[in-house]
């Protein structure tokens, strides 16, 4: 008894050795050869595998930026400018700073602006819907409120709310990967510049219809009347096909626009609540 | 033994209900609002401008292009606007505004009621009578109908199938102008027959439609190239992929045209409507539009002139009751919600189907339990459950392989699948994302 069972073990282990020694040699002779570096800058990634470099994957990013001769057209909107210093750093190269960016969602309309005009039952994905028909209120460029940019977003920073029935960005999440971009069907949300300590203005807007229609549709719609490009001090202001837009790399924030804007479409992010108008109340600070 | 279609199909509740309402003439408008997109292709330029009069049946809108189409104005009186406006889906689109005066017709029109049977044209002059008369295919597709009467140099047609099967339930527009207008369909048959030099002639009709069969029967005996062909009860035998394998049993290959079999399809409507226009020289202005629905006390079919709007129509058949809950532009199958009632009625309306809640309520979705109904019920040969995995994943080769292009979006996979998946919302994307792809190919 006990010499069959020490049979069997000896057997088993003369094979583990054979197999051991033979997949040994196989392993040599079929040897790949990678850059080492790869698994270095795969390391630094963040390995989201969002995509939003462009390329396939983490993996697939390392490989291509090892093998190109710069660190031109390589960005990771996730990493960031941290990281993609560092895998400079270990490639030995020099690389850029870019702004940071975040995804903007371009539409106001919400539940209290933009009145329902029908019902919509059927499968709820924005791409269905706006394949169907032009949607379920007046503006046919508005926010469809059915998530599509909700499902893509890898890293939950954006939602619908259910109060405002459009998609709102949690731009501390945000990774500026592009995903919820490409996943409207409307193409409402657009990546911009982060700005100096957060700071954005922008058109909230991309109705397209003559100022008349868009009112009609949605109290909160940009009518393209462009009072707003006549204001701007730095020509950052077009207007065109009825539709005001803010060019980030001309913008130097100066919020003129954002009052003069008579539907409130033109939006300010992160600034500090405005001071109290001095010829309103100058009687109130000597006292 | 009766002939059917030998892929695929379902079989939903026919509901004719409105069959024996005979066609009413709709009273006369108010104003008429004419849509530039009356027809598959690019939207007619208009010709007429603010301030003009026009005449019943004169050109207002030209094509712009090779598939487009001709406009002709449906009323008598002044352009009032020409401006984009909203139609069925909610889109913008030109439309010209005609304030209506009177009822005066231009004077080439025959309006007599008497039947003209001789055909003293050319094929050339057909082809252009029909084109000049803005006729479009009526079964819905609405494309141009000349187009189709002048296939490809390289392809030969050898017969003409005229479409009388109706399979979406309730629509019952087809079946009244069968029984009432049953010789003229026959002779508009007759008139393409000549412009595409065809000798032979099929009409397919459906059984559940007994007195159509009967008049056209009747008709077709002084017609004999003409045979009239009954068909099974059979959803979407009305598909012209469908009807061609009905009644010539040939099957059109996958991602080719239908005259690839020899045979050319043409709607019953489409047939009244080149009579009209080549024997009396009328113009395509008005149409049959089937007013339906269980919770409607009183059906109605009526002669309407394109460009009215759906809310007069609604209106004049006694009113939306309070239990509808959704409007439908064609029939439950294919048809489209309409999502703007004040939308104006094109060529290729053919009724509007008002549904209770009970009978729109989507079941609620589940997981797909591979019981294979989907790929039993697609007539075209296709797995509808591994299209619309393969949609929800983008993965565009795979789709492409599983030929997601031959889909004719008819929604048997939809209406047939127990777990309630939305089978044709995916896949018609889908196929429209690989159709984009496909056409943006280098030809060879």
């Amino acid at each position: 008894m006990t010499g069959t069972i020490l049979i069997t073990v000896a057997c088993l282990l003369a094979l583990g050795l054979l197999f051991a020694i033979v997949l040994y040699f196989v392993a040599q002779k079929f040897k790949v050869e990678e850059d080492p570096r790869i698994g270095t800058v795969e390391s630094i990634l963040p390995g989201a595998n969002c995509g939003g470099c462009g390329q396939a994957g983490c993996h697939a990013f390392a490989e291509n930026v090892v093998k190109a001769p710069s660190m031109e057209g390589f960005f990771c909107p996730v990493g960031g400018n941290p990281v993609m210093t560092r895998i400079a750093e270990a490639l030995g190269r020099a690389v850029e700073e870019k702004a940071p960016m975040v995804a903007v969602m371009r539409c106001n309309g919400t539940l209290a602006s933009r009145a329902r005009t029908n019902e919509y039952d059927g499968y709820a994905s924005c791409k269905v819907m706006a394949s169907l028909y032009a949607g379920d209120t007046g503006c046919k460029y508005g926010c469809l409120g059915k998530g599509d940019c909700e499902a893509a977003c890898k890293f939950d920073a954006i939602h619908v709310d259910p109060e405002k029935g459009i998609a709102v960005v949690d731009e501390d999440k945000c990774t500026a990967c592009g995903a919820c971009v490409k996943a409207c069907p409307k193409g409402i949300l657009e990546l911009r510049n982060k700005g100096f300590k957060n700071r954005r203005v922008f058109v909230s807007c991309i109705n397209r219809d003559k100022g008349a229609l868009t009112r009609k549709a949605c109290g909160a719609g940009c009518i393209g009347c462009g009072k707003c490009a006549k204001t701007c001090p730095f020509d950052a202001i077009t207007v065109e096909n009825n539709v005001a837009y803010i060019d980030f790399t001309k913008c130097k924030m100066c919020r003129k626009c954002v009052e003069v804007c008579p539907t409130g479409a033109i939006h300010e992010v992160n600034f500090p609540p405005k001071p109290p108008k001095t010829e309103e109340k100058p009687h109130e600070e000597n006292v | 033994m009766k002939k059917t279609f030998r892929i695929g199909g379902v079989h939903p509740h026919d509901n004719k209900i409105s069959a024996e309402a005979a066609i009413e003439v709709f009273p006369a408008i108010e104003t008429a609002y004419v849509s530039m997109a009356q027809h598959l292709g690019a939207p007619a330029t208009p010709v007429v401008a603010v301030g003009d009069k026009v005449l019943v049946g004169q050109v207002i809108a030209e094509p712009s292009g090779f598939i487009s189409g001709y406009v002709h104005s449906p009323v008598s009186g002044t352009v009032k606007k020409i401006e984009p406006r909203a139609d069925i889906a909610g889109n913008m689109v030109p439309h010209i505004e005609i304030t209506v005066e009177g009822d005066e017709w231009m004077e080439n029109i025959d309006r007599t009621p008497d039947i003209i049977r001789e055909i003293p044209y050319t094929a050339e002059e057909i082809i252009a009578k029909v084109k000049n008369a803005g006729i479009v295919g009526l079964g819905g597709a609405s494309f141009p109908t000349h187009v189709k009467l002048a296939p490809p140099k390289d392809k030969k047609a050898e017969c003409l199938i005229l479409n009388g099967t109706e399979c979406e339930p309730y629509l019952t527009s087809d079946d009244r102008i069968m029984r009432e207008r049953p010789e003229e369909i026959l002779l508009g048959g007759v008139i393409m027959m000549k412009a595409l030099g065809v000798t032979r002639g099929y009409v397919g009709i459906e059984e559940n439609k007994p007195a159509a069969i009967a008049s056209m029967t009747e008709a077709a005996k002084a017609y004999p190239q003409i045979e009239v062909v009954t068909l099974k009860k059979r959803y979407p035998q009305g598909g012209e992929k469908q009807l061609i394998d009905a009644v010539i049993r040939r099957q059109v290959p996958s991602g080719g045209l239908p005259i690839e079999t020899g045979a050319v399809v043409q709607n019953v409507g489409t047939s009244l409507a080149v009579y009209e226009a080549v024997q009396k020289n009328k113009p395509l202005i008005d149409n049959v539009i089937t007013v339906t629905g269980k919770c409607l006390p009183v059906q109605h079919n009526y002669k309407v002139r394109i460009g009215t709007p759906m809310s007069k129509i609604l209106e004049v058949a006694g009113g939306v009751p309070e239990k509808a809950a959704k409007l439908i532009s064609g029939g439950p199958m294919m048809g489209r919600a309409i999502a703007n009632p004040d939308a104006a009625t094109v060529k290729a309306n053919g009724a509007i189907l008002l549904l209770t809640e009970e009978e729109t309520r989507r079941r609620p979705e589940s997981n797909c339990i591979r019981c294979s109904k989907c790929a039993s019920a697609c007539p075209m040969g296709l797995e509808p459950w591994l299209l619309n995995k393969l949609g929800r994943a983008g993965l565009h080769a795979e789709l492409e392989q599983e030929r997601v292009y031959d889909c004719i979006e008819c929604g048997c996979c939809s209406f047939t699948c127990p777990a309630g998946i939305p089978l044709l919302d995916v896949i018609r994307i889908s196929k429209a994302e690989v159709m984009k792809i496909m056409r943006s190919r280098p030809k060879k």
